[in-house]
């Protein structure tokens, strides 16, 4: 198990400064001087020659990217134009919020796309089948921020049960947990249930399917078995793919909430990630992304390692 | 005597019959097909069929609700009818969408069957790359390209380009690793045909297909992911009519007009559901394992 995880600790460290890297690159992709975005428009030239040494954009390309390696490493990813606040900082008050929903969408949708994807495989071919399978195949289409749109409508406009947007009442992103507060997170989080709930649900299908239509299912039920003797079985052999999909779906959800987000202007990583846009702020921009992606490698690594753990299957690879 | 008696033996019917054959059979999914073709048709017709110009306003007529004389599926927040907008707006969604696939089909394929045919080295080497952008969420990587580089329809399809490449490389290495370890290839290579011969005649055949199904599975994703762009201002910009950005310029309108301010997202919903089933109808009539 020790090699296993050593194993994969060395497969990821280069990816993990590729992706460093990449990010690293953002700013050097974005159309004009880098320096633009940092100075007002107005600025001497004398002034400009003054930011690029701050800055660093005097050095050639891989001493700068390892001296932003080392601050990064350091917790130190620059400061925001938009604010003048460290990016560390608002990124850090950020990941909060996004955690919050997205690990509550992840709950949300990991059962329910679990039963829809059982139900569908373990009576493959039946009505039911074709109803959850339908709902997964809704869920694995639907355009997200759309359907926060339309929750929208349906229960703030038209019922006004829940908040529109928002993470609480006072405006501020202040979390308490009472139901003054979590009101506001209901639609996003349910909003943002539906993706997973459709992929994990047509991943488990397919599991169930084929295990269902293995001969030790098929030896289980010669000997008599119950159904219910079956289904521990069933379960027991699902449960790691299912487990790992769920993972990764998570670390999709942190990356991919920026839509969600402001549709219901929640304030979390991927709103921060949108005013950057908005503002061109360059800095915010690269710093949220490279705390969401490493969010994502990391996520990856403590996937295989769980799922080394449950299976050792997976280990001798 | 032998020849004279016995009955002629049909030719067997290749592989592609079989497929046509099975996806005969897949009704779903030639409804679904149907229904892309018609949005297709109404794309490229736009000019023919839209019953207004898209881009004709009217302070006086905005935000009319469905069936107004005039505006059956009412007026968006400046006074331009809906159903023309919807109409020309397919162009540039369903191009959005399709683009990027069909380019990051071409390049992928390319890099994945090249990484796994010659494998060692080069393999190494690209599937290492293809795992750092493999490394971001597809949502924030295309997001992180278009905010760098900035809005507008070419940066667009360049981001979500890039992020179609690294999953349809990827698919296409382990097929194509699979296939050269067949017995044909070894055979192809005992009778002294060379790598670019056995490419062209054993490798691309067999991993085409798995590798459109593929694809087309991804056009949906594509779509939404355009329209997502527009929807955050670094897609299309106004006024020029597009699902996504239509959706994000009706936001406010869903206190005054909720159906009317949801109808853009109606149309990208129903597009993309159609691409999924088909692309589902494919995947089992070409009898390809997920």
């Amino acid at each position: 198990m020790f090699r296993y995880f050593l194993k994969r600790l060395a497969y990821v460290a280069p990816v993990a400064l590729g992706v460093s890297f990449f990010c690293f690159l953002l700013v050097h992709i974005a159309p004009g001087d880098p320096l633009t975005s940092v100075l007002p428009p107005d600025a001497s030239a004398a002034q400009q020659e003054e930011m690029r040494k701050i800055y660093g954009f005097d050095k050639p390309l891989p001493v700068q990217f390892l001296l932003w390696l080392w601050k990064a490493l350091q917790g130190d990813l620059g400061v925001s134009i938009a604010t003048g606040r460290p990016v560390a900082l608002e990124v850090g008050k950020a990941v909060g919020n996004t955690l919050i929903i997205a690990l509550l969408a992840m709950v949300i949708g990991f059962v329910l796309g679990c039963l829809f994807g059982f139900i569908s495989g373990y009576f493959k071919g039946s009505w039911l089948d074709r109803l959850s399978s339908g709902i997964a195949m809704l869920g694995v289409s639907v355009p997200h921020y759309w359907l926060g749109m339309v929750m929208v409508v349906v229960f703030s406009v038209q019922l006004g049960w829940l908040p529109p947007g928002g993470a609480g009442p006072d405006g501020s992103g202040a979390w308490k947990w009472n139901w003054e507060h979590v009101r506001y997170m209901i639609l996003p989080a349910l909003t943002m249930s539906v993706v997973p709930m459709g992929i994990i649900a047509r991943t488990v299908r397919a599991l169930v399917a084929d295990i269902m239509a293995q001969d030790f299912v098929t030896a289980l039920r010669a000997k008599g078995l119950l159904d219910r003797g079956v289904l521990t079985h069933v379960i027991r052999n699902a449960a790691p793919t299912a487990l790992a999909v769920m993972g990764l779906q998570l670390g999709y959800l942190l990356g991919g909430s920026i839509l969600i987000e402001t549709v219901f202007s929640w304030p979390g990583t991927g709103f921060l990630l949108g005013n950057a846009i908005f503002q061109r702020d360059l800095p915010l921009l690269q710093g949220a992304i490279l705390v969401l992606a490493m969010f994502f490698v990391g996520l990856n690594v403590l996937v295989d390692i769980v799922q080394g753990l449950i299976d050792p299957r997976v280990r001798r690879q | 005597m032998s020849a004279a008696t016995l009955p002629p033996v049909a030719a067997s019917p290749g592989y592609w019959a079989g497929v046509l054959t099975r996806f005969s059979r897949e009704k779903l999914a030639i409804a679904a097909g149907i229904v892309i073709l018609l949005i297709i048709l109404a794309a490229i017709f736009a000019d023919v069929i839209a019953p207004a110009d898209p881009s004709k306003a009217s302070m006086l007529r905005r935000l009319k609700p469905l069936g107004t004389p005039g505006y059956p599926l009412g007026s968006d927040e400046l006074g331009r009818d809906m159903l023309s907008r919807l109409i020309f707006g397919a162009r540039l969604s369903l191009f959005m969408g399709l683009v990027p696939v069909f380019i990051a089909f071409v390049i992928g394929s390319l890099i994945g069957i090249s990484a796994g045919f010659f494998g060692g080295r080069f393999n190494t080497l690209v599937m290492r790359t293809v795992d750092i952008f493999y490394a971001f969420p597809s949502v924030l990587l295309a997001i992180a390209l278009s905010g760098a580089l900035g809005a507008g329809i070419t940066n667009s399809i360049l981001s979500l380009t890039i992020v179609f490449i690294p999953p349809i490389a990827r698919i296409a290495e382990s097929v194509t690793a699979q296939v050269r370890g067949m017995d044909y290839v070894d055979a192809a290579r005992a009778s002294g045909a060379g790598s670019w011969l056995i490419i062209r005649a054993q490798v691309v055949g067999n991993v085409i297909g798995p590798v459109f199904v593929y694809a087309t599975s991804l056009i949906s994703v594509a779509m939404i992911l355009a329209s997502g762009l527009s929807f955050l201002g670094l897609g299309v910009k106004p006024p020029t009519p597009e699902w996504g950005l239509m959706l994000n310029t009706l936001r406010t309108a869903i206190y005054v007009q909720p159906i009317v301010a949801v109808l853009p997202g109606a149309a990208i919903f129903i597009t993309s559901i159609a691409f999924n089933i088909l692309s589902d109808g494919l995947r089992s009539a070409m009898e390809v394992k997920s």
